[in-house]
């Protein structure tokens, strides 16, 4: 990515114009959209699986974004403890605390991400698990499962 | 020729007119969308496209993932095609990337799954989802506020020093005050939502540039609602921070019910995946 998406993405409104038509989805903002495609909506298992792990990896990342995905990979995500505006805020300690949450959660995403890795075998069990809808009858639907 | 596979955007009840519908609207890839019937005589119909097979491989998709304008792209098409569909009929809108390796596999997911998307079709039916957020403004430039406090301290006769401590004083109390009557807010739109809305669902906070809105997101909500009830409901949202200072509410939508299309029990996220911020960090309970 060589144009930074901030410069961009500043240029979309911030709100919907149109409280009752239903025309707002050029100008919607991607912060929304994404959140409703990446996390809302059904989950349901296609025959090209893209782990949904990656996806909530995803999500966490996009939450936190700055330049680029790769920006913040870089400076391992936790880009905002150097941020001079963010640290010198009257709130260090909620900050510090919400921090150390995520810390867990990339961790634990990343840990399940390794062992989703190594056995091929548990993959389908963690896909579903993570899926937010375990429901049984998903297993039936890709020709993995077949 | 280019291999292609099928890329579903969502479920949906078959009505008259979609045709002409997706006949404007561009899909993922810039690919034209097309329905494909449930058949037997079911009123099921998944919306897909034909798109390029290398680019949504597993591996094609990983990567294609972590670049922000693709994923912008794919998401704005599928967005845009779930959007022009919901104004015609009730859509259960798929996650992105939903891809099958041809029409016949969509078919049969559509058959295996009837029974229970048409349940959920049911219970969205001539409802729409909303989205409230509630921001806690950003506070006027500390430069500028304690500058101008200072002179005032000094000419009450104190100190320098002082007087910009009391400046940050005041400033850190007006920072409580808006989250209290962020807190506030929040309460008084969850009780509009009790009184008007079929369903409510929690979204993380946003944060980061990719949070538009000026100011700190601490509410990050979606209610579900019928037609009828949708303008009462917005227009009581938004009143609901006039009289709040620090405090701003914006109303996006309507969406398709996108954060109500799983089953109820699958739908709500972990609890610390939904911080309510606002409370939180108010020190004192609002009275």
């Amino acid at each position: 990515m060589s144009e930074s998406p901030v410069d961009r993405l500043s240029t979309y409104p911030s709100r919907a114009t149109a409280p009752y038509g239903y025309d707002h989805g050029s100008s919607a903002n991607l912060a929304d959209i994404l959140e409703r495609v990446l996390d809302k909506g059904i989950v349901i298992a296609g025959d090209i699986r893209i782990n949904l792990l990656d996806i909530e990896l995803l999500t966490v990342k996009l939450r936190l974004i700055v330049a680029s995905v790769d920006k913040a990979r870089e400076m391992g995500i936790d880009w905002w403890e150097h941020d001079p505006s963010l640290s010198s805020r009257a709130d260090d300690r909620a900050l510090a605390e919400e921090n150390r949450r995520l810390h867990a959660e990339i961790e634990a995403l990343r840990g399940e991400r390794e062992l989703t890795r190594e056995e091929p075998g548990a993959t389908v069990e963690r896909r579903h698990r993570s899926s937010r809808r375990p429901s049984a009858p998903r297993r039936g639907n890709g020709i993995a499962d077949d | 020729m280019t291999e292609r596979v099928a890329y579903a955007y969502a479920v949906l009840r078959a009505v008259e007119g979609l045709g002409t519908v997706l006949e404007g609207v561009e899909g993922v890839a810039g690919a034209p969308v097309r329905l494909l019937p449930e058949g037997s005589g079911g009123a099921l119909a998944a919306a897909v496209s034909s798109v390029p097979a290398r680019d949504f491989e597993e591996d094609a998709l990983r990567r294609h993932l972590e670049d922000l304008d693709w994923l912008e792209a794919v998401a704005r098409a599928h967005h845009g095609v779930i959007e022009a569909l919901g104004a015609r009929t009730t859509v259960l809108p798929m996650r992105l990337a939903t891809v099958y390796l041809d029409d016949g596999r969509v078919e049969a997911m559509l058959r295996a799954e009837a029974d229970e998307f048409s349940r959920t079709l049911r219970r969205l039916a001539g409802h729409l989802e909303w989205g409230v957020k509630i921001y806690v403004e950003p506070q006027p430039d500390t430069q500028a506020t304690g500058a101008s406090s200072a002179v005032a301290g000094t000419a009450d006769g104190l100190s320098p020093g002082r007087a910009y401590l009391r400046a940050r004083r005041s400033q850190r109390h007006s920072r409580d005050e808006s989250y209290r009557a962020a807190r506030q807010a929040a309460e008084r739109v969850e009780a509009i939502g009790r009184a008007l809305a079929a369903g409510h669902a929690r979204h993380r906070v946003q944060q980061g540039e990719l949070a538009a809105g000026a100011g700190e997101n601490v509410v990050n909500d979606a209610y579900l609602l019928s037609r009828d009830a949708a303008a009462e409901f917005r227009t009581r949202v938004l009143d609901a921070g006039q009289d709040l200072p620090g405090v701003r509410i914006d109303v996006t939508g309507p969406w398709a019910p996108y954060s109500f299309a799983a089953p109820p029990d699958a739908r709500s996220p972990a609890p610390d995946h939904a911080p309510d911020r606002a409370p939180d960090r108010a020190p004192d309970r609002a009275p």
